[in-house]
């Protein structure tokens, strides 16, 4: 309300401006609300997780309880072993993603363009999406061994198709309208794609990164379970060696990790899709 | 260039000559403009009314080189600018980045390039909101900006398509003013094409009347009421009303 009083002698004179409403908003009531569902949910999962404990379905070095895990995860923490893994997993993650990023948005750009190529492997790209990465491992191990490059062949193969198609799928959507205003400014070709297409494209674009990371990650969990590279401790490997080992709090201990992980990376591609919301005024219906 | 050009009067801003549209539609063509003929003079005003389906967007489209003709010929002398019904404003640029794209287009560089944005939205009255984004611009507001940017490409004729069907009358009425005060400063030549046949009076030196079915120009109307006009007075509401007569006319005739 405040902004719209302070804009009220200039808003008089000419037409009623539309104010936009998303500003001024208590922080500290903002970041409790945005809090207190999620401390909720972890809560109940946990108190299930407690009670299946309780009732002896299992013995509990099969099922560990929820405390003994957090204490095994808080253990695992004080290590350098673990960050050791954290680090190599991450690094082939960016690795992997950053190649998968920029292949995709090539060829999606590309596929894009031309109207052949569209033809051509456009329903490909679209079906690739949808191949389980695992299927790449056997292939994957023929062609490079038990080897680093092995796990991000095959992250690149999950990541970019996807990306690939969120690009696609946002240069097809753009309002026919601000094509033709951007023709009628004079804009042609990679001109046009440039200053009115590949920007009207943006939300659905990082929609796509999204989802390519979303396909990185899990392709990259499966690689490094399946494939042992030796001397790098990463998360996939560890959460094997709980396995052979029959050590089950180490087990869901790591399990929480890769979800944790997982759960961050995935909110940044949130905060930025927001971000652009928020700029186009798209937010309307969450302000 | 072909010898068009040289027959082109030096005082024809653009011209139309037995233009004939027609679109596949199913296995028929459908028939947008048929026979169409008009000129409109440098520095004139020129209103087109017509019922929906009467082709006026198709026209706009062929001067503005985003349809072409099935037959005859369309001609502008010079740049041409289009604004539609809605702003069609970029999203994600703000007032003034919408503006600073077109002169970007036109090849002007910066400094030059902020500094002209800003002085083509002081024109629309709209100092103060040059950093806003259109979702932050009420309907007005963003034709206004939709003007700036068609100044900007420093056209010589202004195709307007409906740029003001979807606002509110007092917003409306306020842009009408502005318009004219902009095309008397300037010289522009402007066609602007609308159903409401008292906005067409209000603005035009000439109405040209369009039918249906296909679209043709069924009648015109050179308004002599001295400017500025009011959509209030009587005088333009009786010339208003005739034209309205005519289009119900022809829409009856047409079935």
């Amino acid at each position: 309300m405040a902004v719209e009083l302070e804009l009220a002698p200039v808003v008089e004179r000419r037409d009623v401006a539309a104010v936009a409403p998303h500003k001024g908003r208590d922080q500290s009531s903002g970041a409790w609300s945005w809090l207190w569902p999620k401390l909720v949910a972890i809560a109940i999962v946990v108190g299930a997780w407690q009670v299946v404990v309780w009732s002896g379905w299992r013995p509990d070095y099969v099922l560990p309880s929820p405390i003994a895990v957090f204490r095994r995860l808080s253990e695992d923490l004080a290590h350098a072993d673990f960050y050791v893994g954290v680090a190599i997993t991450l690094r082939r993650a960016l690795v992997g993603y950053v190649i998968a990023a920029a292949a995709g948005s090539a060829i999606g750009l590309v596929v894009a363009r031309v109207a052949v190529l569209r033809r051509a492997i456009g329903s490909a790209i679209l079906g690739l999406q949808s191949m389980p990465s695992i299927a790449w491992f056997p292939l994957a191990i023929l062609l490079f061994q038990q080897s680093e490059t092995a796990i991000i062949f095959v992250v690149i193969l999950g990541a970019a198709p996807a990306i690939a198609a969120g690009l696609l799928s946002g240069v097809d959507h753009v309002q026919p309208l601000l094509i033709r205003v951007g023709r009628v400014m004079g804009a042609r070709g990679l001109v046009l794609y440039w200053h009115v297409i590949l920007p009207a494209a943006l939300p659905a674009f990082v929609g796509g990164l999204k989802q390519g990371w979303a396909f990185a990650w899990r392709s990259l969990m499966a690689g490094e379970i399946i494939v042992i590279v030796s001397h790098s401790p990463s998360i996939g490997q560890q959460i094997q060696f709980a396995r052979d080992l029959a050590d089950a709090e180490q087990l869901l201990a790591i399990m929480i990790v890769i979800f944790v992980i997982g759960v961050v990376i995935d909110s940044l591609f949130g905060t930025l899709d927001r971000a652009i919301r928020l700029r186009w005024g798209l937010l309307g219906a969450e302000a | 260039m072909k010898g068009n050009v040289l027959e082109l009067s030096e005082k024809h801003a653009l011209s139309v000559e037995a233009l004939t549209i027609a679109f596949p539609h199913g296995d028929r063509l459908l028939v947008a403009l048929h026979g169409v003929t008009l000129d409109v003079k440098r520095g004139e005003l020129v209103c087109v009314v017509g019922a929906s389906g009467s082709g006026k967007s198709t026209l706009l489209n062929v001067l503005a080189g985003l349809e072409r003709p099935s037959n005859g010929r369309a001609h502008v002398h010079g740049r041409v600018a289009l604004m539609f019904q809605e702003a069609a404003l970029l999203p994600w640029l703000t007032a003034a980045g919408n503006v600073e794209l077109a002169l970007e287009l036109r090849g002007v560089r910066n400094p030059a390039r902020s500094r002209m944005a800003a002085e083509l939205l002081h024109r629309v009255h709209l100092d103060g909101f040059e950093k806003r984004r259109p979702h932050e611009l009420s309907g007005g507001m963003k034709q206004r900006v939709a003007l700036a940017r068609a100044l900007a490409q420093d056209a010589d004729v202004l195709l307007m398509d409906e740029p003001f069907a979807a606002l509110d009358a007092i917003t409306r009425d306020l842009l009408h003013e502005e318009l004219e005060r902009l095309w008397t400063q300037t010289g522009l030549t402007i066609l602007f094409v609308t159903h409401n046949a008292r906005e067409a009076v209000r603005l035009g030196d000439r109405v040209l009347v369009f039918t249906s079915r296909p679209g043709r120009v069924a009648h015109e109307v050179v308004v002599e009421l001295p400017r500025p006009r009011s959509l209030d007075s009587p005088e333009l509401a009786v010339i208003a009303g005739r034209i309205t007569d005519r289009l119900k006319q022809e829409m009856r005739d047409g079935g």
